[in-house]
This record gives structure tokens, sequence and C-alpha cells, in this order.
């Protein structure tokens, strides 16, 4: 076992970019990625590359050799899918490939061309994460899913529209200096609960906007950063993953994620540290109460405490923890098949203290990431830290 | 081939075990399947999905179950843009949660806040409501979905 660090980040902007390929998006973040990291395109060994829906958004399938094109990489080649986390599942194999000695230097990220999709076939693309016989022929939409969730919660719980109103005015505040995010716009509490609804309890700024961007990283080993004199401070210590019941009706408990309970304990255990020791963390907030779920399993607040992080100030920037300091999928967006990279790039930056936010955690030494596809019946969780 | 499939959705698709299912549903037949530890799950199945048992038995759904969360889905995916707003929910019957579209309610009232128009002969749905189950069908093509119909208790 060696030591992974994040050489190089890279992030297209997230946003409306209709007339963009899958191609030139991916080309873009890797080309970032190799300048932020120093290191040549021929050192590369493995790319493991995340999308969701692009046989349905660009008719294309087996893109993971079109990726390593576009990125000037020649190296084997795989294209992952668990829904909204197939780039967090792309990064876990990228960061066990590296940890086990098989290769060091491995690139990995994730791309997802949504815009030039219509709101219905976005919506239909979307959906197809749940199970098509027994949720989506039921009238399950994406946005339908997390409202069956949030209203669980609710019932269990207590809560309302209210306390995730302030998760989405927390995340857009976060977002207004990130040049990645789709919307550096701010919104109200009062704004967020005049919003028409989506699939109610849930509202338009309760759900992450329709996203085109593209996310892709570079690992290397530790000796391979030392040999070659690479900047490159952040190590991923921890890498965990989860699997639930693919229905939501099928779990054991539908106000909870317990895949990522499982990813969380597997990658804490992985590093050697608990939720106390976290400084920082960007986690998987497709809908406000996806956050609320989610730092419930990261273990930063008890069952039925988490509605309230945001509203009390836990999470916020200036909080004990801030959570998605990047604006979160809610305003930073959600290019699906991407998601999980663009959160590997955003906390090593803040690790770094070359993000934009990052003045709001200047001593964090520890962060962590939560990437969850469909309703979470898939779960990855990473954690990184400043290793010198 | 592949065109029409993707262009109707996997409407035209069979799907052995669960159209045998659903038919069952639509005359009253319905069934969960039941492994000797008591996990329920839905077809087609070959083992039990919680503890891997294959010895699996059909074993008829209760006539009633309870609404255990519900929403009011306002943007539809397109095979239900005619249908929209619409009430799906998730019911426990027995052994399995059974997910489905809730007739007979209405959307307008029951969410969020009362609004204006709603249809004061069909009640709110909420948490706890007792249902029965069938087969109804979507407005927007006609394709069959479960359906939950509130009854008196
Ligand atoms: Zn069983």
């Amino acid at each position: 076992m060696t030591g992974v660090r994040v050489a190089g980040v890279g992030l297209t902007r997230f946003g409306s970019h209709p007339e963009r390929t899958g191609r030139d998006l991916f080309a873009e973040a890797s080309e970032r990625a190799f300048t932020d990291a120093g290191v040549d395109r021929d050192a590369v060994e493995e790319l493991n590359y995340g999308n969701f829906m692009g046989a349905l958004a660009e008719h294309q399938g087996h893109q993971a050799p079109l990726m390593a094109e576009a990125a000037g990489v020649r190296c084997p080649a795989t294209r992952y899918e668990s829904a909204c986390a197939s780039a967090g599942v792309a990064v876990r194999e990228a960061v066990r490939t590296v940890a086990a000695g098989d290769a060091d230097v491995v690139l990995a990220g994730g791309m997802e061309r949504m815009t030039n999709l219509d709101t219905e076939g976005a919506t239909e693309g979307l959906a197809i994460a749940a199970d098509d016989l027994f949720e989506v022929r039921a009238g399950v939409t994406f946005p339908g899913a997390y409202a069956l969730m949030a209203n669980a919660y609710f019932e269990a719980h207590g809560g309302g529209r209210e306390e995730l109103a302030h998760v989405a005015s927390k995340n857009h505040e976060n977002a207004l200096p990130n040049e990645y995010a789709q919307f550096r716009k701010a919104v109200s509490v009062e704004e967020a609960l005049a919003a028409p609804p989506v699939a109610e309890p849930l509202h338009l700024y309760d759900a992450c906007p329709i996203t085109d961007g593209a996310s892709a990283l570079v690992f290397v080993s530790e000796e391979y950063a030392a040999d070659n004199d690479l900047d490159a401070p952040v190590a991923v210590t921890g890498t965990g993953q989860g699997t639930d019941r693919m229905a939501l009706a099928d779990r054991a408990d539908l106000a909870s994620t317990p895949a990522a309970d499982d990813a969380a304990a597997a990658a804490y255990d992985d590093a050697g540290i608990g939720p106390a020791d976290v400084d920082l963390a960007e986690v998987h907030d497709c809908f406000t109460i996806a956050e609320v779920l989610a730092i419930e399993s990261l273990g930063f607040a008890e069952p039925g405490d988490g509605i309230a992080a945001a509203r009390d100030g836990l999470t916020t920037a200036d909080g004990d923890l801030p959570v998605n300091l990047s604006g979160g999928l809610k305003a930073k967006g959600h290019p699906v098949g991407a998601t999980g990279g663009s959160q590997i790039a955003e906390v090593t930056r803040l690790l770094r203290g070359d993000h934009p936010n990052s003045d709001h955690v200047a001593d964090a030494d520890v962060g962590v990431a939560h990437n969850a596809g469909g309703t979470v019946a898939s779960a990855v969780v990473h954690v990184l830290e400043v290793a010198e | 081939m592949t065109d029409e499939i993707a262009t109707d959705g996997g409407a035209s698709t069979v799907n052995a075990g669960y159209d045998e299912w659903i038919d069952a549903l639509a005359e009253g037949a319905g069934y969960a399947l039941v492994c000797p530890d008591g996990h329920g799950s839905l077809p087609p199945r070959r083992v039990c999905p919680e503890c891997g048992s294959s010895s699996l038995s059909e074993e008829a759904l209760p006539d009633r179950g309870e609404i255990e969360t519900f929403t009011v889905v306002h943007v539809p995916s397109p095979r239900f843009a005619d249908d929209a707003p619409y009430v799906t929910a998730v019911a426990r019957f027995g052994p399995v949660r059974l997910t489905g579209i809730v007739r007979g309610v209405d959307p307008e009232s029951g969410g969020d806040e009362e609004r204006a128009g709603s249809d004061a002969d069909d009640e709110a749905v909420e948490v706890g409501t007792t249902v029965e189950v069938g087969v109804g069908e979507r407005e927007t093509d006609g394709g069959r979905i479960v359906a939950f119909r509130p009854v008196e208790t």
C-alpha cells in the first residue's frame, strides 16, 4: 500500500453549454488538470471516466476511448456508471489502483451533457436511475423520489420546508465567489419558500439545476510525487462505498441513507479518523433534503438533527463544519457523471488554500466528499487530508 | 427495433414475471414473494434479496395497505405529461411496500398548501391513509400503473 496524492484538479465552468460536445467538455477539464498537476500526459497509466446518460443525451455509448483521445492519453480507459455517483466510483477505483501499487499516475473524472435535452427529456433521463418496473412506471421522477424521502423524514423527525430553504440559501451564498458555479446568485429563504412546486414538498429552489460540465483529477503515488518534485500537498487517505436496495420502497427506512452510512464508516476506518476530525465537507445535495440525509450519514448530526444544521449555522461558511462551500450541486450545478470528481476538486482546492472560499477554513486539515447515486442506492465517501 | 424501444420508453417490452404480477394485481389477486424468514419481495426473483433464500412462495397481498409517504408531482416525465399534477405514494401491504399513483384524491389539496380550484369531493392524501391497490391507466398514453385508492376504515 502506498499513499495517494491529488496532483492536479480541473473543471469546466458548470452551466448551460448546449452546443458543446461531451468530448470537448472533458478535454477542457483534463487540460486544466494536467496544467495544475505539472504531470505529462504520457505518464498516465489508466483513465477512469464517469458518465451516466451519454447514450440518451448524445447517442454515444462506449465513451471511454473517446475521452482518452480528448484528454490526449493512450492507456487502458474505462467508463464507470453509478448514476449520479459515476465519477465517485471512477475516483474510488483510481485511488485503489494507485494505493495498491498497480499504477503511479491515474486520470479520473467524468462528464455529463444534459442541457441539449429539453426539460422532459432530462427528467426522463434522470428518472432511469430509479427502478423502471416498480418506480418509474408508478410516476416516480428524480425530484419525486427525494420528495418521498423528505415527507418520510418530516413524518419521522419533524421539520419542514423552511429548514430546507435554509440549505438552499446557504449553498447559493457559497457559490457567489466560485468561478465554476452555474448560479452565482443569492437566494433568500423567503424566495426559496415562494418558488413553484416541483414534487411537493420540494419546490424549485430545493432542486439542483440541469447542468453540462466535466471534472478531471490526476492522482499519483506518494513516491511519484516525491521523485518528480510535484507540488501535491493533499492526500486521499480514505475511500468507502455502500450499496442499498435499488427501489426506495424496499429500504429498511425511508428517512435515512444506509448506503452512505456504510460508505462513511468504511472511509473513516480507512483513514483512521472519525466525524469529529472533519473540518469541511462537500456532500451530494441534489435536493436540499439530500444534504440533510448526507450529514446524518457522515456523523455530523444525529438522526433527526440534520434538518436544522443550516438554519442553526453549524454548516454555514463560518460555522463549525462548513458544508458545500463550493455551492454544492444545488448552486454550483450537477452534471451528473462529473459531480463526484468535481467534489474532490473542490475539497482539494479548499484544503490547499486556493479556493475562493478557503479563507473560511484557513486551518482546515481534513475534508470529506460524499457522492450518491439514485436515491442513494449507491454512495461513495472519500477522506482527503493535508499531508504536507 | 432499438429505436422503437427507445421512443416508447420500453412500454412494448415484455417483462416476464412483472407482467404476470401486474395482471394478477389487476384481477384483484396481487401477491408478494415471501421467504421462510418472512422477507417480502416483488417478482421476478430467484432468491430473496434480503437473505438469499431460494425458497420463495407467493403470498396474497392484504386487502388494505397504509400510505407511509407521498409526493405531489408537478413536473412529470413524458409518459406522465397529461397526468400531472398527480400523487405518487409508497404504501405498506403486509410483507412488502408498493409504489403507486393515488387515485380518488385531490392532488391540489393535502400538499404544501390548499390551492384555489381544488375539488371538494375528493379527499386530501396524508401519511397513514388506508388504501386498496389495483391497476389503473396513465392518462397520457393508457399505460398500466399500480393504483391506490383510499378506503373507509
Ligand atoms: Zn429472506
